[in-house]
């Protein structure tokens, strides 16, 4: 890659705010650094990624108001974890973490267990409700 | 509290880029290649079975610390290194150490740095920082990454530092006792190189190296039929992710390595080495190609086989330079 070609497509989810260095060699064929805008293929896939997201929030959240599942699956979803990653923040198993996102178990857990899936979430008690 | 004076450059690679600034504020100035050339971070691995969001992991690069114990090792540096059961003794102990007006490196996840753009908070949790100093209540960091210092506030921090999964960082931070003030880089580029060549050619399994590169291009070239389209654009994304976002220096470190082998030729005076950088530099071109074709179906959002099939041949190349290209290196006569 020739220090002309070091890709600045702004156009992505930072809008260009945050510079990243790669490295490119100049005219005499020299390594330099150089500050990279970003590149379009990266935009593509990060775009892509949060794409994904945020279509397994809005279905997590659909689900939630219907009424088939805890608000703990939506919030899961929302701070981009999966049922090992939560498993480990609240210190529970993987199968009790799927039995709380049951509305029926949900409603009756206790305020302890509730505080700690508030504190993964960084969340209220009330907002998790 | 004293902060200690500490200078920032700016770097493409988060751990090569600490161990640059940490060195340097010690007096022993190497550059961001020669630490990741030294500490033989260029690598190839594709581990289907290990899942990311239910995405197939892959690396260009070595795993996450070994670069740093390779560089202190080879260069006589002693590093203390702890880390932490709870976030109150991992704070505790990290005032401590920044008031004795030492800097500290620290392990973080990405997704609690809140002076990262939102768009690549991702829960990653190797990333490296440097923690200098503290002032009204805020830590004064050098992320590498980042163009200039910055600050956080001490909740983020504590839960960056103890962010869960994999590989959980455990508070991990770490500081130079004893930095060699001048150190001969000869035998440990030759070492490195060594290293790197046997990581990429030698290791007996098929998902690691130039054969990994190949079982990459295996797998995609089926991956109309499994994993299916609708993942495929998925799988494909999280590589170009790997492969070009923050931290790589372009081409999924292989320009990196080429500046270290360009660095390397001229401190040892070996015409070979800046040969092979060159050559490196049009590998690293066919690897952007790569990016740039995947990227292509990935906006498309689906492939007929013949792209998949391009995609593939594209590995193949890539892996048929590769291991030329590592044949050549370890060849090289010291």
């Amino acid at each position: 890659m020739k220090k002309e070609e070091v890709p600045q497509d702004d156009d992505n989810l930072h809008e260009g705010t945050f510079k990243q260095i790669m490295y490119a060699v100049d005219n005499s064929g020299n390594y330099v650094q150089v500050q990279s805008a970003g590149w379009e293929p990266e935009n593509i896939a990060l775009g892509q990624a949060w794409e994904e997201v945020n279509e397994k929030v809005k279905a997590a959240r659909a689900s939630v108001d219907a009424g088939e599942i805890s608000p703990v699956a939506y919030y899961m979803e929302k701070n981009l974890m999966d049922l090992p990653l939560l498993a480990s923040y609240v210190g529970k198993f993987q199968w009790q973490i799927k039995r709380h996102m049951k509305p029926g178990v949900f409603k009756r857990l206790s305020p302890g267990m509730l505080q700690r899936y508030a504190d993964a979430f960084k969340i209220s008690v009330a907002d998790l409700k | 509290m004293s902060n200690s004076q500490f200078h920032h450059t700016q770097t493409a690679h988060c751990e090569s880029g600490v161990i640059s600034n940490l060195l340097g504020h010690y007096g022993l100035q190497i550059s961001e290649p020669m630490a990741f050339g030294i500490g033989a971070g260029i690598f190839f691995g594709h581990l289907p079975f290990v899942k990311v969001n239910g995405v197939p992991g892959t690396t260009y690069r070595i795993w996450p610390g070994a670069i740093f114990q390779r560089v202190c090792k080879r260069l006589g540096v002693k590093m203390e290194s702890e880390k932490f059961s709870t976030p109150e003794k991992g704070m505790l102990a990290l005032d401590k150490v920044i008031e004795a007006g030492i800097p500290v490196g620290l392990q973080s996840s990405v997704y609690y740095l809140p002076y990262f753009p939102p768009s690549y908070r991702f829960h990653f949790n190797a990333h490296n920082l440097v923690v200098y100093g503290k002032k009204d209540g805020q830590y004064l960091v050098s992320d590498p990454v980042m163009d200039t210092v910055t600050e956080i506030d001490p909740e983020s921090l504590a839960q960056a530092r103890f962010a869960k999964g994999f590989p959980s960082p455990k508070g991990k931070m770490y500081y130079p006792v004893h930095v060699p003030q001048s150190a001969s880089f000869e035998r440990p580029i030759k070492e490195g190189i060594q290293q790197a060549c046997h990581f990429m050619l030698k290791v007996p399994l098929p998902m690691f190296g130039v054969s990994g590169i190949r079982y990459l291009a295996k797998r995609v070239r089926n991956y109309a039929e499994n994993p299916g389209d609708r993942k495929a654009t998925l799988y494909l994304g999280n590589i170009i992710r790997m492969q070009e976002e923050i931290g790589t220096g372009g081409a999924g470190f292989r320009f990196l390595y080429a500046a270290f082998l360009q660095e390397a030729a001229v401190l040892l005076k070996k015409e070979e080495l800046s040969k092979l950088a060159g050559e490196l530099t049009k590998i690293g071109d066919l690897w952007r190609n790569f990016a740039f074709a995947a990227g292509r179906v990935c906006k498309s959002r689906s492939a007929d086989n013949i792209s998949y099939k391009e995609l593939s041949e594209m590995l193949l190349q890539c892996a048929a330079s590769e291991d030329a290209f590592f044949r050549k290196l370890s060849q090289v006569k010291w």
